[in-house]
């Protein structure tokens, strides 16, 4: 039995923890204002998002591959039903937000451009209401993962500060 | 990292499974700590989302203010409502691959689609009454797209953002004449001097009779990169290549709702139309504001002909589903510092979400087409 996640799990959790919290506040941010931030910070989203994806993918194939620590044994039921179910969130979350992403601006007929010049192919065809809901579901979906997030982190500080057990440990 | 000899599963260290009500207020302070890294968290994303200062300007609220203003036909274009797709190829000039590395400019023949349009919300509005028109462009080009919206104005009357969006309510017609009210338009003029410059302007310009005639303007500037990397600040016409003619005002209230466009499908019926592009480039100095013109004698280059010869009704997945966002530029073509092109990008995206996701109905152009003999 393992009490750590292995080294590349380690470190791809705080790469991306980083990452994808950058891309929820670039997003919300750059949908709130015309000024000239609104074209530069979606330039660089649609670069980052497209990074998160390909390191969902890695971090996807070392989390079933390699053996992860158990939770404490003492754990509450229901504690260990949110803590696995919102682990299995994220993981659907770290997919769907960046898919939705490029499949709605495929749907709106845009060109998907990322790093400046790295065109990428459509993945859903052009249509005006499958662009309605994808961009709805690219709203929906952001928030609900920036909730999740909220709660990841609350755990996470009471098992360390009040439980004081070894589960925030086994990530650093 | 982890490996600090500590032994994670040293019983002593975990707690008995407890009540967690009861954990909590074992320890206040450290429940407290959380709660507030929470509420830090939250705030701060409410911060940059915008919901804790209303006076910015958002594309949402900006759309908002049109539609407030100018009316909103749920379906169609914020603005530019009434339009029609066309189709046709684009090819550059010889001499055009020393101005742009863009793709569009190698020589090669480019297919285009587009759409012609009149600037009003409405899209059953008489063409008499709007003589903004608009040709919106896209062609495929090596890494990426490049769109443009010009339109047939001198210029705009304004040059921020924040005067535009001034300007949308200044021009809101009143309900009772149909017609911006000299009440609100008048103050704007005077506190607004390019907006004084600007209907002298537009005075002074004869208004084309149809579409072939009339020629577009970028308005917006624009950066060209040059094969040996030199970048320059541009603005663009398509320069009709149709004789110039003109209706007078009773000619165009007299003639049929709908002439500008009927008048486009005969044209295109008879034979392909073409338009030349010409690009104008700055010199050092020249203001990037789309309210002042440059001065006469600007290096002008002529960058390629453009030839329609299909033009068709909006219809699911042509013209009518896409976003004629200026921001869309291949490598070759960049931003300016022009603050109106990003604040279009911004406010088009928010037009489109919109309208993609509502019930469509036909525009006062429907079911037409025309296909230019070979
Ligand atoms: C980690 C992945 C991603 C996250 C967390 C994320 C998050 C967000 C958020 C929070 C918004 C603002 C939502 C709102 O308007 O309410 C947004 C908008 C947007 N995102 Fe993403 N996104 C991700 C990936 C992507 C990708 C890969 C693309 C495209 C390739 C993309 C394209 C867009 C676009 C085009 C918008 C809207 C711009 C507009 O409406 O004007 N996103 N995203
Ligand atoms: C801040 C200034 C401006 C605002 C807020 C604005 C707003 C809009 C909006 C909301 C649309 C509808 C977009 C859609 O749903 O697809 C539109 C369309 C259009 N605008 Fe603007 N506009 C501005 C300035 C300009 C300028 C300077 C030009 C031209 C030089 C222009 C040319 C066009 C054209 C050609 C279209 C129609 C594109 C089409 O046919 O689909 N606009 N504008």
């Amino acid at each position: 039995m393992t009490h750590y996640f292995n080294g590349l799990a380690r470190v791809l959790h705080w790469l991306m923890a980083l990452l994808i919290l950058t891309m929820l506040f670039i997003g919300i941010g750059m949908v709130s204002t015309v000024s000239p931030r609104y074209y530069e910070l979606l330039t660089v989203h649609r670069s980052i998002g497209i990074v998160v994806l390909v390191l969902a993918a890695v971090r996807l194939i070392n989390r079933l591959l390699r053996p992860v620590p158990p939770l404490p044994a003492d754990l509450p039921g229901w504690q260990r039903f949110a803590a696995q179910s919102s682990h299995l969130m994220l993981y659907v979350l770290m997919f769907a937000l960046p898919l939705v992403g490029w499949a709605m601006l495929s749907a709106g007929g845009y060109p998907i451009v990322i790093f400046g010049s790295i065109p990428l192919p459509p993945i859903a065809p052009h249509g005006d209401q499958l662009f309605a809901v994808l961009r709805t579901s690219h709203s929906v979906l952001a928030f609900l993962l920036f909730a999740i997030i909220l709660a990841h982190l609350a755990a996470a500080l009471f098992h360390r500060l009040i439980r004081q057990d070894d589960v925030l440990k086994s990530m650093t | 990292m982890a490996d600090d000899g500590h032994n994670p599963d040293d019983a002593a260290r975990s707690p008995p499974s407890a009540d967690t009500l009861a954990l909590l207020r074992r320890r206040p302070v450290q429940a407290v700590a959380i709660a507030a890294i929470l509420g830090i968290a939250a705030a701060a994303f409410a911060y940059t989302g915008g919901w804790l200062t209303p006076d910015r300007l958002s594309p949402a609220r900006f759309v908002d203010g049109m539609q407030q203003a100018h009316g909103v036909f749920p379906g169609f274009r914020r603005s530019h409502a009434k339009g029609i797709c066309l189709a046709g190829t684009f090819m550059g000039t010889p001499d055009a691959k020393s101005w742009s590395v863009a793709s569009v400019f190698n020589g090669d023949p480019v297919p285009v689609t587009g759409r012609f349009a009149e600037s009003t919300p409405n899209p059953y509005a008489p063409d008499s009454s709007d003589p903004v028109r608009s040709m919106a462009l896209r062609m495929p080009a090596e890494g990426g797209e490049w769109r443009t919206g010009m339109n047939n104005t001198p210029g705009l009357p304004v040059s921020t953002t924040e005067d535009f969006f001034a300007l949308v309510f200044a021009t809101a017609p009143d309900p009772q004449t149909g017609k911006p009210d000299p009440a609100k338009v008048q103050p704007f003029v005077a506190s607004h001097p390019e907006m004084a410059a600007y209907l002298a302007r537009a005075a002074a310009k004869p208004l084309a009779a149809n579409f072939v005639n009339d020629s577009f303007n970028s308005v917006n500037g624009f950066i060209y990169v040059a094969p040996d990397g030199q970048r320059r600040l541009v603005r663009w016409t398509m320069r009709a290549e149709a004789p110039f003619s003109s209706l007078s005002q009773e000619e165009r209230e007299k003639a049929a709702p709908n002439y500008v466009f009927d008048d486009l499908l005969a044209q295109v019926a008879a034979g392909p139309q073409k338009w030349r592009l010409i690009a104008t480039f700055a010199e050092p100095g020249d203001p990037n504001k789309a309210a002042e013109l440059w001065p006469e004698g600007r290096r002008e280059v002529d960058m390629g002909e453009l030839i329609v010869t299909h033009v068709e009704s909006e219809a699911p997945g042509n013209c009518r589903d896409i976003n004629f966002d200026p921001m869309v530029l291949p490598p070759g073509i960049e931003p300016s510092d022009d603050p109106i092109a990003y604040a279009r990008s911004a406010v088009y995206s928010s037009s489109f979400r919109r309208r993609m996701g509502e019930p469509k109905s036909p525009s006062a152009i429907a079911g037409r087409s025309a296909e230019a003999p070979q």
